[in-house]
């Protein structure tokens, strides 16, 4: 249950598009271009109905396509203004290109997306693969639970993708979150302007006294060079997230970190997982402990960067660990998430925990208490010697 | 090829994002590609400045006479050779004329 955790702050019931929409508002940036039509969720079409409304000075740019969208949206960026737009699933994977050259162009777009299913077969309903498919185009991915988490970490991206100069997308898991009303405490507009500040871009191309070209070639001699420009950028952003988040808790009284755990310091078995799965894998966290079980769980709210040291750390005395994927790799061995944990308990010396990974919930596959409790029952088992770690993918909820 | 080659720039001194400065091109040579080459007849030129204005280049060299702006020839360190200016040099004057490049 959300309460009010900031003095000046309200308690509405929004759903997680509208408190997106809301944040929109409240940030209220140069330009948004986007293509407000499904797989778009209804988040620029509220805020398109904000401008219309003249609630927002924000020019806004209803283009012919997602790659259009992006296009309009980084060059507006180049060009000096703080720009927005929001997508979905399909939409994200015809902006694929441009979130490329936003990225490779160090442009602090700010992108609110919804996660649901790609194509084929059609779907509409809520998993990981799209942004998954972006994991590695140089955007700066921060995960939500809740509509309270969408909304806070949409007033946190503007900070860091201006502060790291990188993209950022903000995600909520499609319908779950999206489309369900819930109570989120909202801050007072102008709480919010100063908390983002205004965006003063060191450079731009409407600057025309300091004239430049941006996006021009590069071969075998410098190109590498950019590209681990790019690296480096998200390798520090883990800096000005971590400042951001304390900043934010200052002022707004909320906790935000590269990830939460969750009665996680003495747990012997673990659950690691992203968005809104974390709110029913609480639940079944509480229910083992009472029966004394030491389950816990982490739930990953910032996947790029991604922060390998720290989930290292906080892993490392767990003896079962179940990473949950909401997207497929399709790869022939794990899935995303998991791969990412892996590496990062290997590389950090951190040998002991036993792995497993399930991909669930792909097409909006429910995922309750009963599939949560079972893979805690298998972690036990795990951790106890009954049952062998499986050296590829599990999957759960799947008629196989 | 840069007229004063220096040595390569590690990631940490190249600008962010690859940006580069306006008129960075003065410091190459570019038109070392060239397969025709414009000639500028000094006598028959009356300085309309037709062809500076058409050159994509930038390759038509002027500067400021006491009557105004003058031609003095063709910048051939960027002159790509393409033959607009000699195409767009009125007909009655055929100040410049196109011809094979010598190497």
């Amino acid at each position: 249950m959300i309460k009010t955790v900031y003095s000046k702050g309200k308690l509405v019931a929004k759903t997680g598009n509208e408190v997106m929409a809301e944040a929109m508002r409240q940030i209220e940036p140069d330009v948004v271009a986007a293509y407000p039509i499904t797989p778009a969720t209804e988040i620029v079409q509220i805020f398109s109905q904000f401008v219309a409304d003249g609630k927002v000075k924000t020019e806004f740019v209803a283009v012919e396509s997602e790659h259009s969208a992006m296009s309009a949206t980084l060059a507006a960026c180049a060009a000096g203004a703080r720009a927005m737009t929001g997508t979905s699933s399909q939409g994200l994977c015809l902006m694929w290109e441009m979130l490329n050259i936003a990225a490779g162009l160090r442009l602090p777009v700010v992108m609110a997306e919804v996660n649901r299913a790609i194509s084929a077969p059609i779907n509409i309903h809520g998993d990981q693969s799209d942004t998954m498919g972006a994991r590695d185009t140089g955007w700066i991915q921060i995960y939500s639970e809740n509509s309270q988490e969408a909304y806070d970490n949409m007033i946190q991206a503007i900070r860091i993708a201006e502060q790291a100069k990188l993209p950022a997308m903000v995600t909520t898991d499609g319908f779950i979150i999206s489309h369900c009303m819930e109570v989120a405490e909202v801050y007072p507009d102008e709480d919010v302007k100063k908390f983002i500040g205004e965006y003063k871009p060191e450079r731009f191309l409407l600057d025309i006294k300091r004239p430049y070209t941006l996006g021009s070639i590069e071969l075998q001699d410098y190109y590498f060079e950019h590209r681990w420009q790019l690296a480096q950028a998200m390798r520090d952003s883990t800096k000005v997230i971590a400042e951001v988040g304390a900043d934010f808790k200052k002022t707004f009284g909320r906790e935000y970190d590269f990830f939460e755990k969750y009665k996680l310091d003495d747990a012997e078995l673990a659950i690691v997982v992203i968005g809104s799965t974390a709110g029913t894998a609480k639940v079944v966290v509480d229910q083992l402990r009472e029966k004394g079980i030491k389950a816990g769980l982490l739930k990953v709210r910032v996947f790029r960067p991604f922060n390998g040291e720290q989930i290292a750390k906080d892993l490392a005395n767990i003896k079962a660990i179940a990473v949950l994927d909401k997207a497929d790799s399709c790869s022939g061995t794990f899935a995303p998430l998991f791969t990412d944990v892996a590496s990062a308990l290997y590389a950090n010396g951190i040998t002991t925990p036993k792995l497993v990974n399930y991909v669930y919930g792909l097409g909006g596959r429910e995922i309750g208490i009963k599939d949560l409790t079972d893979i805690y029952a298998a972690l036990g088992e795990i951790a106890s010697g009954k049952r062998a770690v499986s050296k590829n993918v599990e999957y759960c909820g799947v008629r196989i | 090829m840069k007229k004063d080659e220096n040595k390569k720039l590690s990631a940490s001194e190249v600008a962010s994002a690859g940006l580069v400065e306006a008129g960075t091109a003065q410091e190459f040579i570019t038109g070392s590609w060239r397969s025709e080459r414009p000639l500028w007849n000094k006598d028959k030129c009356i300085h309309c400045l037709t062809c500076w204005i058409y050159c994509p280049d930038s390759a038509i060299s002027v500067e400021q006479g006491p009557k105004g702006t003058i031609v003095t020839g063709v910048d051939y360190n960027h002159c790509k050779g393409c033959g607009i200016c000699a195409k767009e040099c009125p007909d009655k004057i055929k100040a410049l004329t196109m011809e094979t490049e010598r190497k």
